[in-house]
């Protein structure tokens, strides 16, 4: 039995590693290309996750809600690309720190006033609902399955796009030298665009698959985000490759820990004890290994810059 | 005397003189209106030491301001409940102890925090701070002896010998010579030996590296100094809403704490008074208007960033010299 929780668990660290996998290799990619600090990533997040409600409880259909959130991310991403975040980029970090609260402000607030401060729920689609056995007994949702799957088709299809294609041939370009891409007559302002809005639309699906999980609701991206940033920070910011593996530590270390250490503590000290205890040094625990590998490697495990 | 100091201290004077006015009119909300900017000023005069002297964008200077708090919180609650803080050490509900030990505690998390982020620079200098600060929030939120999501409430304030601090006016005297007092430490340090390293390793870590002054240890103090300060506000704003909850830690409240300099002017003395008290103004006027005062909040916010850098010291009194 403990073995089937166990891998149970390990899969629902998984899951949430992919999860902010999509989400952080969106920051890192923006970062790495426009060298952009963008704090109104979660809100993206959260847009995808309402989009996917809003469409699929009008349409019936999960499909076209998330259709519909990629849209909608996206396009959310490309006005503010346009909009504001053109005009950071030769800005110091401070300027795109609060230009970018300023976002956050905008986009929660606004989104409150359009559906409310009540939560939205997204149902399972009917093809994902039900679970598979596990080995040594228990079973385990499908649908956590499909995200993981998810996850990794968009890790190899982002190397594909990166490492194949001519735009990804760009992007690692603008990585290098943005002048001399520039020199070269790629359209600099449009490649900008291209990636903020595919960052973008990833955090969106992000926000939509995790929709159906959790209650859709204004600030529902905040958490997200800055364990996306301990995520890049681990891996190496503007590495897509740290984000992944970063992505994986965090998820599966923060679930680990929260199933392990009560139970762990718990030979120790009385149960009760044991459990809040447990459960407060579990909420640190990611924290702590984040300035451990910093401690170690000050800029993350895959440097882009080194 | 130039058109900045002549500025500054006409801030000092209306911060200062409208709650007096206020409280002989019997008007005791703006008063406490007043104390919120003056303990909002004193946080961001710690935050303007490490971001506008030293060039640290700490994305975490709630952690402090939300420790600070919870030492005003927990010391009341154990003196109330008559409990020892620890195995025989009593708690107090002297304010000057209290802000002592906000103080010291903010310096102490300070200066680990500050050890391991000040290895790194830039982006992820920012980021680290968050998540330490993140830290210390869902610690708060997750361990449940003092209140956990829910925060302290204190059933009053605590006390300064030989003043009534239930009163709106003599507790705002108190913040308001806190945060005269933090002015004064910041200009002084400003003009020190220090403060001089301190800016120009923030101008070029390099060169202060070459001729032999460490910028590490300088940043270090800065920062631990600067997180004090932010503590100490902590303890007084604490006490001035009764209440400490995880929302003092949260990175909202970061966030706050850097508009509140960017829209004052950073780097300047007076920069977090003019932006506090632009801050509350908002809050207040906006707040009163309509619930979606913080939708506007952002986009003045933008407008600022994007349109009008150097915030209102900077549109009124012209460039800074150290520019």
């Amino acid at each position: 039995m403990f073995t089937a929780l166990l891998i149970e668990q390990l899969l629902n660290g998984l899951q949430l590693g992919v999860m902010l996998f999509l989400m952080a290799a969106g920051l890192t990619l923006i970062f790495g290309v426009m060298g952009l600090i963008n704090l109104a990533h979660g809100s993206l997040y959260m847009i995808g996750a309402f989009a996917c409600a809003t469409v699929a409880a009008a349409t019936g259909s999960f499909w076209i809600g998330l259709i519909a959130s990629l849209a909608a991310a996206a396009g959310v991403g490309a006005i503010i690309e346009v909009a504001v975040i053109r005009r950071l980029y030769d800005r110091d970090h401070l300027d795109q720190v609060l230009a970018t609260f300023a976002l956050i402000l905008i986009l929660s607030e606004g989104a409150r006033w359009l559906f409310g401060s009540f939560p939205l729920y997204l149902d399972i689609p009917p093809l994902l609902q039900g679970a598979v056995p596990l080995p040594g007994g228990g079973q385990y949702q499908l649908y956590r399955l499909a995200i993981i799957g998810v996850g990794i088709a968009v890790a190899v299809g982002l190397y594909l796009l990166i490492s194949r294609t001519r735009l990804g041939m760009r992007i690692r370009a603008g990585e290098s030298d943005r002048e001399m891409i520039g020199a070269l007559g790629v359209d600099i302002g449009t490649l900008y665009t291209v990636v903020f809005a595919l960052g973008a639309a990833l955090a969106g699906l992000a926000g939509a698959l995790v929709g159906a999980l959790q209650s859709v609701q204004v600030g529902m991206g905040e958490p997200v985000l800055i364990l996306a940033f301990v995520v890049i920070v681990i891996g190496g910011i503007g590495s897509i490759k740290g984000a992944l593996v970063g992505a994986v530590i965090v998820g599966v270390v923060d679930t680990m820990g929260r199933f392990l250490l009560p139970s762990l503590l718990a030979l120790t000290m009385p149960a009760s004890q044991a459990t809040t205890i447990g459960a407060a040094l579990a909420s640190m625990l990611i924290y702590v290994v984040m300035a451990l590998i910093l401690a170690f490697r000050p800029s993350g495990l895959f440097s882009a810059q080194s | 005397m130039t058109r900045e100091t002549t500025i500054n201290l006409l801030l000092a004077l209306l911060l200062l003189g409208a709650p007096i006015l206020a409280a002989s009119l019997g008007e005791p909300f703006y008063v406490t209106l007043a104390t919120r900017i003056a303990v909002l000023a004193l946080a961001a005069v710690g935050l303007n030491l490490a971001l506008g002297l030293g060039g640290l964008l700490s994305f975490g200077h709630a952690a402090f301001f939300g420790l600070g708090g919870y030492v005003a919180g927990i010391m009341a609650t154990h003196a109330f409940n008559a409990e020892p803080l620890f195995a025989n050490i009593e708690a107090t509900t002297s304010m000057p102890l209290i802000w002592i030990t906000a103080i010291a505690v903010a310096g102490l998390v300070a200066m680990p925090i500050g050890a391991i982020s000040l290895r790194t620079s830039g982006v992820y200098f920012i980021m680290i701070t968050l998540a330490f600060a993140q830290m210390i929030y869902y610690f708060a939120i997750s361990w449940p002896a003092y209140g956990g999501e829910d925060g302290l409430s204190m059933s009053m304030r605590n006390a300064f010998p030989g003043v009534n601090t239930a009163k709106p006016l003599p507790y705002f005297l108190i913040c308001y010579a806190a945060l005269m007092a933090a002015l004064l430490l910041f200009r002084v340090v400003e003009g020190s030996r220090f403060g001089s390293a301190l800016q120009a390793a923030r101008q070029n870590g390099t060169r202060v590296a070459a001729v032999g002054i460490a910028p590490f240890n300088i940043r270090l103090v800065a920062f631990a100094l600067s997180a004090m300060i932010t503590g100490f506000a902590g303890a007084l704003y604490a006490d001035l809403n009764r209440f400490v909850g995880p929302s003092m830690l949260s990175w909202h409240m970061s966030g706050e704490l850097i508009v509140l300099i960017i829209l004052g002017g950073k780097g300047r003395l007076f920069g977090p008074v003019a932006g506090a008290m632009i801050f509350v103004f908002f809050e207040y006027v906006l707040g009163g208007i309509t619930e979606r005062w913080q939708f506007l909040l952002g986009l003045i916010l933008l407008g600022i960033v994007l349109f009008a850098r150097g915030g209102l010291l900077g549109l009124l009194s012209g460039k800074p010299r150290h520019v």
